[in-house]
């Protein structure tokens, strides 16, 4: 059903990405294409290249070849900071929030608004910035937490606390790398209906072994298996993919 | 909501208070010129030990050359005077009369082109700020744009202060050499040498010093000062919101470099002069062992390190010269094992909890949320 549409349709197009490490290929020739407000999560075993695939979208790892165009812009050739503000935003995989900060002053600096040096340092609290924060915040379960300081937080509310931070940048591609990870079968309820809440209105892309929870949030699905797309589609159509069952779900 | 709009807390206040009284008030009343000019030369490593609080202690960038700026900011304030002191009748007896005596013993028969300018006294102020914040801006763009941080940076920034004193040795006919530069006499006409210029040096020394207080508490107070906090701890997170780390280091590390430069300036001016044993390896470890003793993460922790280290060594070394460095060492040791916040982290830990139960218990007045940031409390 994608066939038909015209590349510039996508809100994120990746082709011939290849990576390689000293010769071994993270990422080979790797192709896909993700709408606008569609949600993407990216499985498959371990080593198959998918954390590869978003340090290479938000400019962590620099590709060997190939293109990511976001909105038409070439994503490769930017810097970190500079896709961040071309609107896509990066969880990773073990929650990475300011620990001596407290939750206000984390989800603050993520606000979009002085993020040069002297912006930064002309930077004003003012309304408009504390009432996006009490929103936020009430979004991911701590508004009474304001004040606390991030390292007082369980390992979940840092989890919600960093995609917190991503939900305050307003990203047009939100990138998560395993949010559920870690975490206990109701702060997972609860993250699988703070992410249905957010990705209203951006396109998501996601890394998760949770195969319940990829069923609920899935549009589509994209296998990988050493760093090449093994089979893609919907949730339906990969679990009867005979060839996924053999190396990923069949274990 | 956070309270955050005072410039400094409580506790923060009352260090500002001990500070300025103890500064102000009761060590000119009770020592005598030579002991104030002594802690007038304490004062001078103050400003470096500031400048790390905001590089070392917030930003995580740990410099082993702030010896480097130090040096340039009292070698420009110490080549205006040494070219005011070296007027025409001052140095009728050397063969070229009208430059500096180290020239003439070197075989130099006019005055280089880099010293013209440093007759002005406005350049030479500009200077002391200008020359050490460039060459950190330099410094910190080749770094930090490559990526290039921690143990690295450190090493880095040792080797350009053996580098810079193996230079300002081996030019001696442009620099003064190992002897430095000496015999610095008046300031525009105005003798610096003695008591009462050196009582009024101190105080303007005082005075610069609380300025430089004033900045980097407004500093640590904005929100660059949380993105330093932010950068030390979760360098990525930072990238990954839409900041370039790299400026805000470069930043950190140049705001250090012009601090480390003033403490230098008014080094040479209280203390009459410059050499290279101020640059080096060696002091450049000292600076960030007085910083540590007294706290990294802590404004007036610092200030109080560089103060007590040096007053110990001034004790010490006139009643046991050889024991200093071992003793240095060993509170270095002390402080990494013991104390990681240094005394501002004691303090913070033993003695500013009873003060806090002292007031509580005299106003039970809640809503207190005691920043304690500053001194350190929170620290990995």
């Amino acid at each position: 059903m994608l066939v038909g549409q015209q590349p510039k349709e996508f809100l994120l197009a990746v082709s011939g990405l290849t990576v390689s490490f000293d010769g071994f290929k993270a990422v080979n020739d790797l192709s896909f294409y993700v709408e606008e407000n569609e949600i993407r999560v990216i499985i498959g075993p371990n080593g198959a290249g998918k954390t590869t695939v978003l340090d290479l979208i938000c400019g962590k790892t620099k590709a060997t070849s190939g293109s990511i165009q976001f909105r038409g812009k070439e994503l490769t050739k930017m810097k970190e900071n500079e896709i961040v503000q071309t609107g896509v935003g990066r969880k990773f995989q073990t929650p990475s929030v300011f620990e001596d900060l407290t939750v206000f002053e984390n989800l603050e600096i993520s606000f979009p608004r002085g993020r040069t040096v002297f912006g930064s340092l002309t930077f004003q609290r003012d309304q408009l910035v504390k009432d996006r924060v009490e929103e936020v915040a009430e979004m991911i379960f701590l508004k009474d937490r304001l004040n606390t300081y991030a390292d007082e937080l369980s390992h979940g509310q840092k989890q919600w606390l960093e995609i917190g931070m991503l939900l305050i940048q307003d990203p047009d591609l939100l990138m998560l790398d395993e949010p559920v990870a870690g975490m206990s079968v109701s702060e997972r309820a609860k993250t699988a209906e703070l992410l249905n809440r957010i990705i209203k209105n951006r396109s998501v892309l996601v890394i998760e072994h949770d195969m319940k929870f990829v069923e609920d949030i899935a549009h589509k699905v994209t296998v990988l298996h050493q760093g090449q797309i093994l089979s893609e589609g919907t949730m339906e159509k990969v679990k009867n993919d005979p060839k996924v069952v053999e190396v990923y779900l069949g274990h | 909501m956070i309270i955050n709009s005072r410039f400094f807390n409580r506790s923060e206040l009352m260090g500002f208070v001990a500070l300025a009284a103890v500064l102000f008030v009761i060590l000119p009343l009770t020592l005598d010129v030579f002991r104030l000019n002594l802690v007038a030369k304490y004062l001078t490593y103050a400003f470096v030990a500031l400048g790390l609080v905001l590089c070392w202690g917030y930003g995580g960038i740990l410099s082993l050359g702030q010896g480097v700026f130090f040096g340039l900011g009292g070698y420009c304030m110490a080549m205006f005077l040494k070219l005011e002191a070296s007027s025409v009748e001052n140095t009728k007896i050397q063969s070229t009369p009208g430059i500096p005596d180290f020239m003439d013993w070197n075989q130099i028969t006019s005055l280089p082109l880099f010293w013209q300018p440093f007759h002005s006294l406005t350049f030479t102020i500009l200077a002391i700020v200008l020359v050490p914040g460039l060459f950190a801006l330099i410094i910190g763009t080749a770094m930090f744009k490559r990526r290039v941080g921690g143990t690295y940076f450190a090493i880095i920034t040792q080797a350009v202060a053996a580098i810079l004193t193996i230079l300002i040795v081996g030019q001696q006919g442009y620099t003064g050499g190992i002897n430095g530069m000496t015999d610095l006499r008046t300031l525009k006409g105005w003798d610096i040498r003695p008591d009462h210029a050196k009582i009024i040096l101190y105080f303007v020394e005082v005075v610069l010093l609380f300025a430089c207080i004033g900045i980097a508490q407004f500093i640590r107070l904005t929100k660059l000062g949380r993105i330093l906090v932010a950068m030390r701890e979760q360098e990525d997170r930072v990238r990954f919101s839409g900041y370039s780390v790299a400026n805000f280091k470069i930043f950190a590390f140049c705001m250090a470099a012009v601090f480390a430069a003033i403490g230098g300036a008014m080094f040479a001016l209280n203390v009459g002069f410059m050499s290279p044993s101020f640059v080096g390896i060696v002091p450049s470890i000292e600076m960030v062992i007085y910083t540590a003793v007294g706290g990294r993460m802590s404004i007036f922790g610092a200030i109080w390190g560089a103060i007590l280290v040096n007053f110990a060594k001034t004790s010490l070394s006139e009643s046991f010269p050889q024991l200093w460095l071992f003793g240095l060492g060993a509170l270095f040791i002390a402080v990494v094992l013991a104390f990681p916040n240094g005394l501002s982290g004691l303090w913070g830990d033993y003695v500013q909890p009873r003060i806090d139960r002292l007031f509580a218990s005299r106003k039970s007045k809640a809503g207190w949320k005691d920043n304690s940031v500053a001194d350190g409390a929170p620290a990995e």
